[in-house]
Parts: C-alpha cells; structure tokens; sequence
C-alpha cells in the first residue's frame, strides 16, 4: 500500500472513531467534545485535498462558532437525570438501517464500479483551494455561484431574525 | 492525473460517516445529540463534494461546500431555538414524549 493510502487511513481512523463516539456517549456534553475533534479532524482532510480555505472556514465556523451554540445550549437546559439519557425507542432497528446503508454504499456504490477519469490537470491541483481562487470562481459572471451566494446571505439574515423570534420569551 | 490517494477512499470515508450519521439521528432521543448527528452527515456530504471537486477538477465542490456550511450555520441557530423554547413549554426535550404534532 502506497504512503500516502496509509497517511489518509491513520487521519480516516480517528475520524471514524469520533463519530462513533459522538454517537456512543450517553453525556451530550461528551458528544459535543467528540463532535469538536471530528471537525477539526474534517478541516484535516480538507487540507489533504488541497483545500486550504473551506478547511479554515470549517474550523471557524463549525468548531468555533457552531460548536459554542451547541455547548452554550446543553449547559443552559441542564438535562440529567430528564430520562434523555437512556436509549430511544426502536434503536436497534435504527442500527440495522444504517449498518444496511453503509453496506448498500460499500457494496454496490461505488467502491464496485469506480469512477471514470476525472479531468484535473495540474494547473487546476496547484489552483486548489485558496482563497483567491475560490474568490474568482465565486464572483465569476459566468458562473453559476453568485446568485446561491447572495440567496445564503439572504438565508442567514432569516435565520437570525427567526432565532430572535423563536427564543424570546415576549418580544 | 492520478493522486496520491485515490477519490474512491475518500468517498467510502464520507459514505462510512454518513451512516454513522443516519445511526445517530435514528437511534438518539436528545435532539441535541440528534442534531450533532445532523452535522455529522452534512460534514460527510461536503467531504464527499471537496474529493469529487478534486478529482473532475472543478472548484465549484468547493464552493457547494461552504454554501452547505452557511446553511448548516443557519440550521443549527433555528433547530436550537425551537429546542430552548420546547423545553420552556413542555418542561422536556425528549423525542419520545415530544408529539403534539402526532394524530
């Protein structure tokens, strides 16, 4: 097996071991400190892509801003001992139909077929992810991106607003 | 143009995370931690768009990417808010007692 194969594997482990603690714990206080390591372990790989500015973006928005709302949450409401804690009902045939999914997308997917060439060339591997380029391919008249751009600041905006809305007590 | 690792292990990586994802959401009755598991399955999905970025050479993987990550953003401030104000109405977050929209 090549370097590289075994680098991604030892990155790819603990990524995987991550999840499933976030799923494992029974203190959400736990599967939140899990859930931090898994984004940071995410940006990881978004850097062996070569994609140095969505993995910033990731470790601000996700680990940074993300992860506080949800620990800022879990530490308001106080949940122990609120019968949470337990296993929800039917679980087991919730691990039946994820252990079925991923044996669907190992099986039949596409670790079967493979895919057909793709067409990076070096220039657009050296291009990768910085910030300029995403800057230039973003703002591109061509392109398709400015409008889904301007619709997701549009979408923050509500997402603010509707945030207030819910949360408050008396507006 | 061959990489030092292929787009195929990256993809087995995201399918494997989603459906730690999918067990997650299926399985937990915190909606918190459901929610954490939301993530997760949206961190596998932009996983799985930056590799196929890669590999047909596109940028546009990337910036699909950080339009989910504005989103999930977005989605994490409502869903925690609809949270707090459940747990003021009803006193309990748990997803089996939450089913006032059951008939």
């Amino acid at each position: 097996m090549r370097p590289g194969v075994l680098m991604f594997w030892a990155l790819a482990l603990p990524l995987v071991v991550s999840a499933v603690m976030v799923v494992a714990s029974r203190n959400p206080m736990r599967s939140a400190l899990y859930l931090v390591a898994h984004m940071l372990l995410i940006a990881a790989m978004f850097l062996s892509l070569s994609a140095q500015y969505v993995a910033a973006v990731q470790v601000i928005v996700y680990a940074g801003a993300i992860m506080v709302l949800f620990l800022f949450v879990i530490m308001l409401l106080n949940l122990s001992g609120k019968g949470v804690l337990e296993r929800g009902a039917g679980w087991l045939f919730g691990m039946a139909m994820s252990a079925g999914l991923a044996a669907l997308m190992v099986g039949a997917g596409v670790w079967r077929h493979g895919l057909h060439a793709g067409k990076a060339t070096a220039k657009s591997l050296s291009a990768g992810g910085t910030a300029q380029s995403i800057g230039f391919t973003l703002f591109d008249p061509e392109l398709p991106w400015l409008f889904p751009f301007e619709v997701a600041s549009v979408l923050l905006l509500t997402a603010v607003v509707g945030a207030v809305v819910l949360a408050k007590r008396k507006l | 143009m061959s990489f030092a690792v292929p787009t195929e292990h990256y993809l087995l990586l995201s399918g494997l995370l989603f459906c730690v994802g999918v067990a997650g959401v299926a399985t937990k009755r915190n909606p918190i931690v459901v929610f954490m598991c939301i993530e997760i399955m949206l961190n596998a999905a932009n996983l799985g768009f930056v590799a196929l970025g890669r590999h047909y050479g596109e940028a546009g993987g990337q910036i699909i990417t950080m339009l989910i990550i504005a989103v999930a953003a977005g989605e994490v401030a409502i869903g925690l808010a609809i949270i707090v104000s459940l747990f003021r109405t009803r006193e309990t977050i748990n997803l089996d007692e939450v089913n006032l929209l059951k008939l």
